[in-house]
């Protein structure tokens, strides 16, 4: 894709992909007291790369974040969230059972739901970006 | 008639004619903006049903993800559609006849937004009122998603984990290198 | 009446819909559309039974105690991202079919295929 796209259509993109992204951050963070969570973060924040590629061409976004990058990320994030579960196990409780990673229950209980979110929102946020990453190509 | 009852139908109504429109259209770029539509349509009909979770994910992934990679997927196969003619009386029988099957068996269902319907008495008492002792975070669509059911939760997220591994065996540069042409 | 069944009727015409375009539609991609138009309807249906009337969103507040089911909620958020994934599988697969026929029309695939076998 390197057709020329419009002045408006760029300079309007300069100004919402960083306030999507850092939207994408506010519902990754704050799922536990409002709507949001870990799936809508990953595709909020893989919706801010693909309009970024869309508008740039693939190319411009791939030199900022290449396919190995984000494939890299999406095994990552289910390590996390498989790794939590493990983790949990050789501290001695069930698997993800939250409660052993810390001392005050809630407290744990808020740790492992963070870091399973993260898990969740890396891998479906570079699930869609590869997967369109990848269809992109292919069509040329 | 309350205002809840009215952004329920009109909403409902919205959606069903939507997909009439969409039966009928030849061009697949218009078919998959419909299809936009009609996933964005569900979202505000998700809020208006209380689920604003639920809402918040159709809205960014069936509204805006799946409609662009339909839009990719037609960049490569051509947005017309060759029209080939075809027998309409037989998936006209068929859905008849299933539609009215399942029309027969919502008459057993509990009247919408019953209180005391099955599904509402029996786990759900327990992640409503529990669960700010138990897991100690406000929203219970997270600490049932995340905490309650977070192994149920993994095995999707190994779903979508597959789902891409397999989109990238299909199209990825491996797949090209071993293409003769 | 019509008010206690609404929704399950209108969630039954949407996935006859879908499931219409399915089985009479001979473009893959529009059969793809019309899964995605019948999955959609599913989720409606779920989130259907899990509305209370009177009830809120469940996020807990001090002002009331009647909140909407979130356990179908919790089954219909990770249902939509999985259908996005099994979509993009699916344009994947069509992709493919389409270089290796140059066509994603149904019936057209086939008439190759026929070709195929008589030679």
């Amino acid at each position: 894709m390197d057709r020329r796209t419009s002045l408006i259509v760029r300079e309007v993109c300069r100004l919402i992909i960083p306030a999507v992204m850092l939207f994408a951050l506010y519902v990754q963070f704050h799922g536990e007291y409002g709507p949001g969570g870990g799936f809508q973060a990953g595709v909020i924040f893989a919706a801010a790369v693909i309009l970024y590629a869309l508008v740039h061409g693939r190319q411009k976004a791939q030199q900022i974040l290449p396919t190995n990058t984000v494939v890299r990320f999406i095994v990552a994030g289910i390590l996390l969230y498989a790794g939590v579960g493990v983790t949990t196990m050789v501290m001695g409780g069930n698997f993800l059972d939250y409660d052993v990673l810390l001392h005050g229950h809630q407290q744990a209980q808020h740790l492992g739901i963070f870091l399973i979110e993260l898990g969740v929102g890396i891998t479906v946020g570079a699930v869609m970006i590869a997967i369109f990453y990848t269809l992109d190509e292919f069509s040329e | 008639m309350d205002i809840e009852t009215i952004v329920n139908f009109s909403l409902l109504t919205m959606l069903a004619l939507t997909v009439v429109v969409l039966i009928r259209m030849k061009s697949l770029l218009a078919i998959v903006l419909s299809s936009g539509v009609y996933s964005f349509l569900s979202a505000g009909l998700f809020v208006a049903m209380d689920a604003v979770d639920v809402a918040f994910t159709e809205a960014a992934v069936g509204a805006g993800i799946t409609t662009v990679l339909l839009l990719a997927a037609i960049s490569i196969t051509g947005r017309r559609q060759t029209v080939s003619k075809h027998k309409r009386f037989l998936p006209l029988a068929v859905i008849t006849i299933t539609g009215a099957a399942l029309i027969y068996g919502t008459l057993d269902m509990p009247p919408y937004g019953d209180p005391m319907a099955p599904i509402h008495t029996h786990v759900a008492p327990h992640y409503l009122t529990q669960s700010s002792e138990e897991i100690g975070i406000p929203n219970v669509v997270t600490s049932v998603l995340a905490s309650y059911r977070g192994y149920d939760t993994l095995g999707e997220v190994a779903v979508i984990f597959t789902a891409a591994v397999g989109v990238l065996l299909l199209l990825g540069r491996t797949a090209k290198k071993g293409e003769h042409k | 009446m019509i008010a206690d069944y609404f929704n399950y009727w209108v969630v039954i015409v949407l996935m006859m819909m879908g499931f219409y375009i399915v089985i009479s539609d001979s473009n893959l991609i529009k059969k793809i559309i019309g899964l995605n138009i019948f999955q959609t309807s599913v989720f409606i249906l779920f989130i259907s039974m899990s509305k209370v009337k009177g009830g809120t969103a469940p996020i807990l507040i001090a002002e009331t105690d009647l909140y909407s089911n979130p356990l179908p909620h919790v089954l219909i958020l990770t249902a939509i991202v999985v259908s996005v994934s099994t979509t993009a599988l699916g344009l994947a697969i069509i992709a493919r079919i389409h270089r290796a026929y140059d066509t994603v029309d149904e019936t057209a695939i086939h008439e190759q295929d026929d070709l195929q076998d008589d030679n």
